[in-house]
């Protein structure tokens, strides 16, 4: 008996090792290119000739075109503001789904139920039109200001996560703050915000991983502007048939670079969901 | 403790909540009034302040659609009558172009006006409420709210009102007027060859719909078996990335597994990157060139020189496609179903034990049914998601390969990412429009029908 899970417990390892390898080794080929010292494109082999920094020295310092150190700030900007916006509107929209009772909040959450199963860029298009027609498609930096408002204007329709949050919050809490004398709105901001710290920082996270990420509205948006491309298009630049010989191996140090920290928000965002999910007070 | 002013007492209540009808049967005649003059039962009662708002509104809007909304209305009904056109100067001496309508724009100041009306309308019914309840605390004798009551109680009773305002303004701005409008361009011929401001198109009903569908049309023979891909692809997509996500966790989960959070953080690494970099470097580990053909070539499975077309062989692609959808999805899967399956009840499998049940039983009679029971909803947006999946196919192989076959699709291409060839690169908007109220049913459709015939829709407790 104690050979036999002795056997499946060395098994199950082994099988873990060898799956973890698969899942990792993409990774581990984007890390290993981005050091490559050879440039081009594909090689006949796997394991590189010899190793370099000299990709992300070129990659930071900056060219032209392809100008990696802007692209990044450009991003941090758009995606602070759309952050800031989109959470503003997510809490808003989901507080006044969980806690306030009032005639529209059915119909709100079906018409959200409706939006939500139209594919997302199929009003591309006419938000385009739209954004034309504000005349926020004149300069490089009104093309940004459109894009915030591209990714923060509808962010209200997903209160999902942080309406199932504050609906675990206790109602007795609140009552016991109008006892106090506190108005619905001091209820809000002094009771039910600090006690959401997980769901906001779940929500302020995902928001900004948004729009470094996102590659469809950025280049419909920003169409050949390159000096405020994001870095999703920016890199995917790299890889066009005229850059791609000499960018190849700089395109993965590039993915490199913003890889570490969106991983790590990422998992940060991850244990906010976790205690998102487990509920705010216990008890 | 003195953290919080004194409430104020309340001073709205039930009439605030009364119906249209009721509010029309009991109305006084300043009440009635106030359907078409804003504001009038209000000013007539002293809330000057409240009155005055609900009056600015609609002379704004009277102004708005003088100067612009009813030649925008007009422009609508047309699309436009005036084709842009060469006019020779001879003065200068060559060809001018004369400024021609935009049905383009005639469409778009259409549906805005139309949207103005219909929250000028709702405005109508708020003035006319309005009045009513003055009306009735007047008959009452009781005091009227002033201007800054109405303030305070923004804070109050109305705090829905402050809060929501800006988030709805959003969505009406980025989500339902530019969905109403792409909805409506389904219904024109706003083709690659009515493209404004040159040419104008105009209204023809359900001829796109219909040519979507007629028997042995090109569009017709892209259509079916698109939608046939995009079906295959949802299911085969969403149920591996679920089994094998749930058994990955079982197997982390398992009792005798050691450093549990070293093996969860390997396979979460795969998703925290973001997803375009292992799209594009999925893209290029499986080029004719890449890595995955030189293994093949190293150790003599394939010639020195061949390789093995993942992404240009239609059935190739297609599992190509799926099994790097298996290796982005799985983690996702074991990460949302850790949690849960920690959750099921331990008395479960100590009586199955018991009874001598082997494991592969244990999970089919015991954990598949509690996951999926309380999954689905989970399952549904993963479906939904997955036929929504366009990063996926659009970065790894661009819908591709190409077929002559198909109008402006490849053998890989979702309806999604079709409906993205069609509008960018074609620019057949009315084409792209009907594939998105298509999705749209079919999406609609499916979630109800699933969403009816599931456990956790039927028997809320079952496992309580």
């Amino acid at each position: 008996m104690k050979a036999k899970r002795m056997i499946t417990n060395i098994g199950s390892h082994a099988l873990l090792a060898v799956l973890s390898i698969i899942w990792v080794l993409p990774i581990f080929y984007v890390v290993l290119t981005s050091f490559r010292a050879e440039g081009g494109t594909y090689k006949s082999y796997i394991w590189p000739k010899g190793f370099t920094l000299d990709n992300y020295k070129n990659l930071v310092t900056g060219h032209s075109n392809i100008d990696f150190t802007r692209w990044f700030l450009n991003t941090l900007v758009i995606a602070i503001f759309s952050t800031l916006l989109a959470a503003f509107f997510v809490l808003c929209v989901s507080y006044c789904m969980s806690r306030l009772r009032f005639k529209m909040r059915k119909p709100f959450m079906n018409v959200a139920l409706i939006l939500g199963m139209f594919p997302g860029f199929m009003s591309m298009i006419a938000v385009y039109y739209i954004l034309k027609g504000l005349g926020l498609l004149e300069t490089g930096v009104l093309k940004q200001v459109a894009l915030v408002l591209v990714y923060s204007g509808g962010a209200g329709l997903g209160f999902y996560m942080a309406k199932g949050f504050f609906d675990t919050i206790p109602k007795t809490i609140d009552e016991a703050a109008y006892i106090d004398g506190a108005s619905k709105w001091d209820t809000f901001i002094h009771v039910t915000i600090p006690l959401s710290k997980p769901i906001i920082t779940y929500t302020l996270l995902t928001s900004f991983m948004g729009p470094w990420v996102d590659y469809i509205f950025a280049k419909v948006i920003m169409g050949n502007d390159t000096k405020y491309y994001t870095i999703a298009i920016g890199l995917w630049s790299m890889l066009e048939a005229e850059y791609i010989e000499y960018y190849y191996t700089q395109f993965y140090a590039g993915c490199v670079l913003i890889s570490i920290p969106i991983s790590i928000l990422f998992l940060l965002s991850q244990s906010c969901y976790v205690e998102g999910v487990a509920g705010a007070v216990k008890g | 403790m003195g953290l919080f002013k004194k409430r104020s007492e309340s001073i709205y209540e039930r009439p605030r909540d009364a119906s249209i009808s009721q509010v029309f049967k009991e109305s006084d005649i300043n009440t009635k009034i106030s359907y078409f003059v804003f504001g009038y039962g209000n000013i007539v009662n002293r809330q000057i302040g409240r009155g005055i708002i609900f009056l600015a509104i609609e002379i704004l809007y009277i102004v708005y659609m003088i100067l612009f909304g009813i030649g925008a209305l007009g422009d609508f009904v047309t699309l436009g009558t005036v084709e842009q056109g060469q006019v020779y100067n001879e003065a200068l001496g060559y060809y001018e172009y004369s400024k021609g309508d935009d049905s383009m724009l005639c469409l778009l100041y259409g549906v805005i006006t139309l949207v103005i009306t219909v929250f000028v309308v709702f405005i109508a019914f708020m003035s006319a409420k309005s009045a009513f309840c003055t009306q009735k605390r007047k008959e009452k004798g009781r005091s009227v709210p002033t201007l800054m009551d109405d303030i305070r109680s923004l804070k109050e009773e109305n705090l829905h009102a402050m809060l929501m305002t800006f988030p709805i303004f959003g969505i009406l701005c980025f989500t339902i007027v530019p969905l109403i409008f792409m909805i409506l361009i389904a219904f024109t011929s706003y083709d690659h060859e009515h493209q404004p401001p040159g040419n104008l198109f105009s209204w023809v009903g359900f001829s796109n719909f219909s040519a979507m569908f007629s028997q042995g049309g090109k569009l017709a023979g892209t259509f079916w078996p698109v939608l046939g891909w995009t079906l295959i692809w949802a299911v085969s997509a969403t149920v591996s990335c679920y089994l094998l996500g749930l058994l990955l966790a079982l197997l982390i989960n398992r009792k005798g597994t050691k450093a549990k959070g070293f093996w969860r953080f390997m396979f979460v690494l795969s998703v925290a990157v973001p997803q375009f970099v292992t799209l594009l470097t999925m893209r290029t580990i499986f080029n004719d060139n890449g890595p995955v053909n030189v293994i093949l070539r190293e150790i003599g499975i394939i010639g020195a020189t061949e390789s093995v077309n993942f992404f240009s062989n239609p059935l190739y692609a297609k599992i190509t496609i799926i099994m790097i959808n298996i290796w982005i999805g799985v983690p996702y899967t074991m990460l949302s179903t850790t949690g849960i399956l920690q959750n099921i009840p331990a008395e479960l499998y100590e009586a199955a034990k018991i009874d001598g049940a082997a494991a592969p039983t244990i999970f089919r009679k015991i954990t598949l049914p509690y996951m999926l029971f309380v999954m689905t909803p989970n399952l549904i947006t993963a479906f939904t998601g997955n036929i929504n999946s366009f990063n996926v196919i659009y970065l790894l192989s661009g819908g591709g390969p190409d077929s002559l076959e198909y109008y402006y699709a490849g053998k890989t291409d979702l309806l999604v990412t079709w409906l993205y060839k069609l509008t960018i690169t074609q620019k057949d908007y009315n084409l792209g429009a009907v594939i998105g109220i298509l999705v749209f049913i079919i999406l609609a459709v499916l979630s109800l029908i699933t969403y009816r015939r599931t456990g956790s829709y039927k028997d809320e407790g079952a496992f309580q």
